[in-house]
């Protein structure tokens, strides 16, 4: 499991980092008289290639395919008419185009909140359960709070109260460090539940008994015992942070709207008329589903085959029901 | 009982009050509404109506003198909309009470039966259905599930895209009839992750409670396994649903923004985000308040519920 989340981790890192190699065209570019062109279907023939689409209408926005040429995919050195593989938006621009160079702002900024949080929880957690007495207490007090309140309320009073204009890079920032705020309980509780649990554990006891000082037995000895679970949780924020970040800036009060994230995208395609019209604008709202669908997939859908034995062991005797899925996270709705 | 109501009860009004209170210094802190609204107006007409507003006067001053209103439940008048905080933050927590109601059921129905089935039910093609089938809704946050609706529901016709009601000013009957064909949408958008998420965990309890050995007993005395499926077992897992329930209903009632913004609805989420963009102090510390009262009520309604079920709950605190 915790294998896994840290695969995912890195592979959505590669997709983040790869927008320029990825990327057919700018992110900014526009093309003249491609107004919201439809997605282009590629088809074979002498290698993948797609037909031209042709303005029928400048009024309805209507385009037809010309199905007398082939123009080779926008990555190929022969490029000659653009090519939308998904379609164009309301400024000309290249839907995927965009949708990669967003990936970069929204999965970082969901990337780097998750480590952030992975490190302050652990911190934190770890810091609370060595030390005992009061600090333990506030730890535990100040995540009980946390958890309690709704988070996407508190993100946006919190970045509502900061100016409203900022530049991009401090945007980042500021939602990193906002996200990082409301996420650090969910895995500090974790982490503080195994220190305390393995504080007495041999382990434990045969490093402090060597000569560790307690500082070198939580930093060298409890807290890779948390690593797994620390890498599970903050992955599974990780949805939780992208669609924070869509949701702070579909409201306005994220990226500005030249910077391309999945949030600006859907905040421009929002308009209902523009939704129902040209529905590929929406492209961004599938890239948050599948990387929610699949982080959600990799991280709960368990090993098949060593459960079916273990559960034959435990389960001889039960009635009717199967195994329990163990609950690895207090389910919370992405509200 | 009645003691744990009360304490229950004067967390939550401090939970309000420290809400509201924190909401209003920080949107003070944070900006200026009248230096910050955009138009023609001269730096000397600006200063006047802060002075109007108070805006002028130390934080502390402003604070209290807002604080001894609030608790005479007198909000001030929001600047955004230029009307007493009172009977807006009202008129709309009654429009976010209908979608969070209508979302609540819809989740609640489809939501609690679905688990029950897939954790007595593990193997076939039908537990398999309901568990692909939640996987995905609980991928499906509000702001993506609302876009999909809205996108249906423009293509197809079939309701309208946004808004609550057609056509202002209609009554009984009709005023029903018009709220209840917008309904769909956001309230389908609101339930669906609910429904999936509450599937999940009553599957999960479900499942956990019914290796129980009290359940085994029962089996033993001879009670059919649906009556002690139904009478034993599942009442004894409702613990962790209806701790989420808390959570549910405060979320639900406090307003959901996202889907507000996404389906026009006007409820206190987009009343409370309006609020903070425009710096509208009081505005925000009233909606603050209603959204801090229907998280606390949620709480405490489940908490309540809980200690009617489980008599531990009500011993331990």
């Amino acid at each position: 499991m915790p294998r896994r989340a840290v695969l995912l981790l890195v592979t959505l890192t590669f997709v983040a980092m790869a927008a320029p190699w990825l990327a057919p065209y700018d992110p900014g570019q526009t093309f003249r008289g491609y107004r919201h062109a439809p997605p282009m279907r590629p088809r074979l023939s002498l290698g993948l290639a797609v037909h031209p689409v042709v303005l029928k209408s400048l009024r309805e926005e209507q385009f037809a395919e010309d199905f007398t040429r082939m123009v080779a995919l926008p990555w190929s050195a022969s490029r000659t008419d653009p090519v939308f593989l998904l379609g164009a938006d309301k400024s000309s621009r290249d839907v995927l185009s965009r949708l990669l160079w967003g990936a970069r702002m929204s999965l970082g900024v969901g990337l780097v909140s998750a480590l952030l949080v992975a490190f302050i929880g652990a911190l934190l957690g770890g810091w609370a359960a060595a030390q005992g007495g009061w600090s333990d207490d506030v730890v535990l007090r100040l995540s009980d709070v946390l958890l309690v309140l709704p988070v996407l309320y508190v993100v946006i009073v919190l970045r509502a109260v900061l100016p409203l204009v900022l530049s991009q890079a401090q945007v980042f920032w500021i939602m990193a460090g906002i996200f990082s705020l409301v996420g650090w309980p969910v895995v500090a509780r974790g982490v503080r539940a195994i220190v305390a649990r393995d504080r007495e554990r041999e382990y434990v006891l045969a490093a402090r008994s060597l000569g560790a000082s307690p500082g070198r037995v939580l930093w060298r000895h409890l807290l890779p015992a948390c690593a797994g679970h620390v890498a599970v949780q903050a992955s599974l924020l990780l949805p939780a942070f992208i669609l924070a970040e869509a949701t702070l800036s579909y409201v306005g009060l994220g990226f500005p709207d030249t910077v391309p994230t999945w949030g600006t995208m859907l905040r421009e395609a929002a308009d209902v008329n523009e939704l129902s019209r040209f529905p590929w604008t929406l492209t961004p709202a599938a890239a948050i589903f599948l990387v929610t669908l699949s982080t959600n997939v990799v991280l709960q859908a368990r090993p098949v085959e060593r459960r079916r034995s273990a559960d034959r062991v435990a389960n001889r005797t039960a009635w009717a029901v199967g195994p329990a899925d163990t609950i690895e996270r207090p389910l919370r709705t992405p509200n | 009982m009645v003691t744990f109501c009360l304490r229950r009860l004067l967390v939550a009004l401090l939970l309000i009050l420290g809400a509201a209170s924190g909401a209003f210094l920080l949107t003070r802190v944070a900006g200026d509404p009248v230096i910050e609204e955009p138009g023609p107006r001269t730096a000397e007409e600006r200063q006047r109506e802060r002075e109007r507003l108070g805006l002028n006067r130390p934080l502390l001053s402003q604070y209290l003198s807002w604080l001894s209103d609030a608790l005479r439940l007198d909000f001030g008048d929001s600047i955004y909309f230029s009307r007493p905080v009172g009977p807006l933050v009202r008129e709309r927590a009654v429009n976010t009470a209908i979608l969070a109601l209508a979302a609540l059921t819809l989740a609640t129905v489809v939501g609690l039966p679905l688990g029950v089935y897939t954790a007595t039910h593990r193997t076939g093609p039908g537990p398999a259905l309901a568990r692909a089938g939640s996987m995905l809704l609980l991928s499906t946050p509000p702001l993506i599930g609302s876009l999909v609706l809205v996108l249906i529901a423009v293509r197809t016709g079939w309701f309208p895209s946004g808004g609550m009601t057609s056509a202002a000013g209609l009554t009984g009957w009709r005023w029903l009839a018009d709220v209840s064909i917008h309904l769909p949408v956001p309230a389908l958008a609101l339930a669906l992750p609910l429904a999936a998420t509450l599937e999940r965990l009553q599957s999960q309890a479900l499942a956990e409670v019914s290796r129980d050995t009290f359940v085994r007993a029962t089996l033993a005395r001879g009670v059919t396994p649906r009556h002690a499926l139904l009478r034993h077992a599942w009442p004894a897992s409702l613990g962790p649903v209806l701790g989420l329930y808390g959570v549910i209903i405060g979320t639900l009632f406090s307003g959901s923004f996202v889907v507000e913004a996404v389906t026009a609805w006007p409820g206190l989420g987009r009343l409370m985000v309006d609020g903070l963009r425009a710096r509208d102090l009081y505005l925000v510390a009233g909606a603050a308040a209603a959204g801090a009262a229907c998280l606390a009520a949620g709480t405490f309604v489940a908490d309540v519920a809980h200690a009617v079920i489980d008599p531990r709950v009500r011993e331990s605190r």
